[in-house]
């Protein structure tokens, strides 16, 4: 069995396609790298979707908590402290147990308790919330000068905010975006070891690392693989975000340009 | 626990709730809150210890140990630290086991790994199978406690080592200047400095450490999470006194509740904190209290 046919079985079992059952002997490099690999998928999905759909979010966010109306700027910084001040973990598990016996009063959160839509809503809280509090700071730190030119030009209301103030926000809050976004990244592997349950053991790659190293009783393995994946996965989000930092800084002199540097500060 | 509570007729009152907390079983839950103190207590400075060695070592001259403590600050980067813990547990585990049984059994001649078994002789098991439970227990606390360290030490190293270099170089050369030496230099000039530097990072490090408590609970320790699971789970009355449906959503909404006001109370008094460091600093933070005041 060469390890293409491994590729044709397990390729796509995180997702239901292929093998139905796991490894039980026989646990050989290929289906190790194979099968972790597999679970990327769900890590990938859980981190792209969060992440695009909790952009808009934290603009709102960091937008309401600026806001002068104490209404909007209360409701923004409560959930803020709500999703940044409790851990992700207990999000999960609190979320997971919320939609469970919210499903026994209306069926229509059913899809919630499962954890392709339920955790997805906790990842997109949760990040927007932490993004809304870089974005927040950001917009805070837009020179005064910037605004006032474009009061003097006539610009006021929506379009100078989408075309003087958020762009401006967005540049100096682009390198925290960027460590928050590979945080969320490394945040999707707590999915399935929180209340969610993996659907016919079609997990995430953690959930397949810690299969193997049960059933191998050997961690040497399957977790430098895993390990491997998600610095490829992050080398990949640091490239594409450099590319969207040089694009928002294209119209400041070379100097004075910001670059994306990965500093691991874990600055959650 | 109250006297009451032998009188079924209490049952269908809210003083149900004063018998049902005071539990036996409930008593556990609230001493896994101690657990979790414990552990923020013992991993903090030993992560903080961790940490400044690693930053020594990554400005060491000596470049075989410079290399070492970038490696170690390197390791956290891109991957994530739940990872880690998975890793370090069993890791760290069969480590300490392969030793004591290179020690203790010298003369075993069958290999420890056998396809999917790692065996070592009976003499060099932790904690020995003969020894109480607790000493199991202890043993399984002591591996997660040493695993947070060394993950979070790193995370400390990263910022201690920040910290280090954002101490004005002039600073050194002056003591230089002053015919110091190197270790005299790093002793008298660098850390008493450094601090100021490394506390925005260091606070924020306290916080995410307070937020990967509840990860103990995947290293096998009995701790608030799993209490939670297992108390809010559904009880019939075949087996509790205290029947209940699943309360596993209020458990952990209790638990929500506890992490937020931890981590409120914790910027508070870091706060304050900073006040209290930036106090006659030459720094925009310091300056900012002088007009002030």
């Amino acid at each position: 069995m060469s390890c293409w046919d491994v590729v044709a079985d397990y390729g796509l079992r995180s997702l239901g396609i292929g093998e139905r059952l796991l490894p039980r002997d026989d646990f050989t490099l290929c289906k190790q790298a194979v099968l972790i690999g597999s679970g990327m998928i769900w890590n990938v999905y859980f981190g792209v979707v969060a992440l695009v759909s909790g952009f808009f979010l934290a603009t709102a966010l960091a937008v309401g908590k600026a806001s002068r109306h104490w209404l909007p700027r209360k409701l923004s910084e409560w959930f803020i402290f709500l999703f940044r001040g409790s851990p992700l973990f207990i999000q999960f598990f609190f979320a997971y147990f919320l939609f469970l016996s919210l499903k026994s009063v209306a069926p229509v959160f059913a899809p919630f308790s499962s954890a392709w839509l339920g955790a997805l809503v906790v990842l997109f809280f949760n990040t927007a919330a932490y993004s809304g509090e870089i974005f927040y700071g950001a917009l805070l730190s837009v020179p005064k000068g910037d605004v006032e030119a474009a009061d003097a030009y006539g610009f006021s209301g929506w379009p100078r905010f989408r075309r003087i103030v958020w762009p401006t926000m967005l540049r100096l809050a682009w390198p925290a975006y960027t460590n928050e976004a590979i945080f969320l990244f490394h945040a999707t592997t707590l999915v399935f070891f929180s209340g969610f349950p993996a659907f016919q053991q079609r997990g995430d790659a953690l959930y397949y690392a810690n299969y193997f190293a049960d059933k191998t009783f050997n961690p040497f393995v399957a977790y430098p693989i895993l390990a491997g994946y998600f610095i490829v996965l992050t080398l990949l989000i640091i490239w594409l975000f450099g590319a969207i930092n040089r694009r928002l800084n294209r119209h400041l002199p070379q100097a004075r340009r910001s670059k994306v540097r990965y500093r691991p500060n874990l600055l959650r | 626990m109250f006297s009451f509570c032998t009188d079924p007729s209490v049952l269908s009152t809210p003083a149900w709730f004063a018998c049902y907390f005071t539990t036996g079983k409930l008593m556990l839950f609230y001493a896994s809150f101690g657990t979790v103190l414990l552990l923020l207590a013992i991993t903090a400075p030993v992560a903080l210890g961790f940490g400044f060695a690693g930053a020594a070592a990554a400005r060491a001259r000596f470049a075989p140990l410079s290399w070492l403590g970038k490696l170690y600050i390197a390791m956290v980067r891109g991957v994530p630290d739940i990872v880690f813990f998975l890793f370090f547990v069993i890791a760290l585990d069969q480590g300490f086991e392969y030793l004591r049984h290179k020690v203790k059994c010298p003369d075993w001649t069958d290999p420890i790994r056998q396809g999917s078994d790692f065996i070592v002789c009976d003499a060099a098991k932790l904690p020995l199978s003969t020894a109480p439970q607790v000493w199991h227990e202890v043993y399984g606390f002591s591996l997660a406690v040493l695993t947070f360290s060394i993950v979070f030490g790193a995370f400390a190293a990263n910022v201690l080592y920040g910290a280090m270099r954002a101490v004005p170089h002039a600073q050194l050369e002056t003591a230089e200047a002053y015919g110091m030496t190197h270790r005299q230099t790093f002793w008298r000039i660098l850390i008493p400095q450094m601090w100021v530097y490394a506390l925005p990072g260091l606070s924020n490090l306290w916080m995410v450490l307070i937020k990967a408590t509840p990860l103990l609970f995947l290293l096998g320790v009995e701790d608030i999470v799993y209490w939670a699971r297992e108390l809010g789970g559904a009880k019939t009355a075949r087996f509790s006194d205290y029947p209940h449906a699943d309360w596993r959503v209020w458990y952990f909404l209790g638990l929500l509740v506890f992490y937020l006001l931890f981590t409120r109370i914790s910027e508070i008094a870091l706060a304050k904190l900073m006040a209290r460091l930036t106090h006659g600093q030459a720094t925009v933070g310091g300056e900012a209290q002088r007009k002030a005041a």
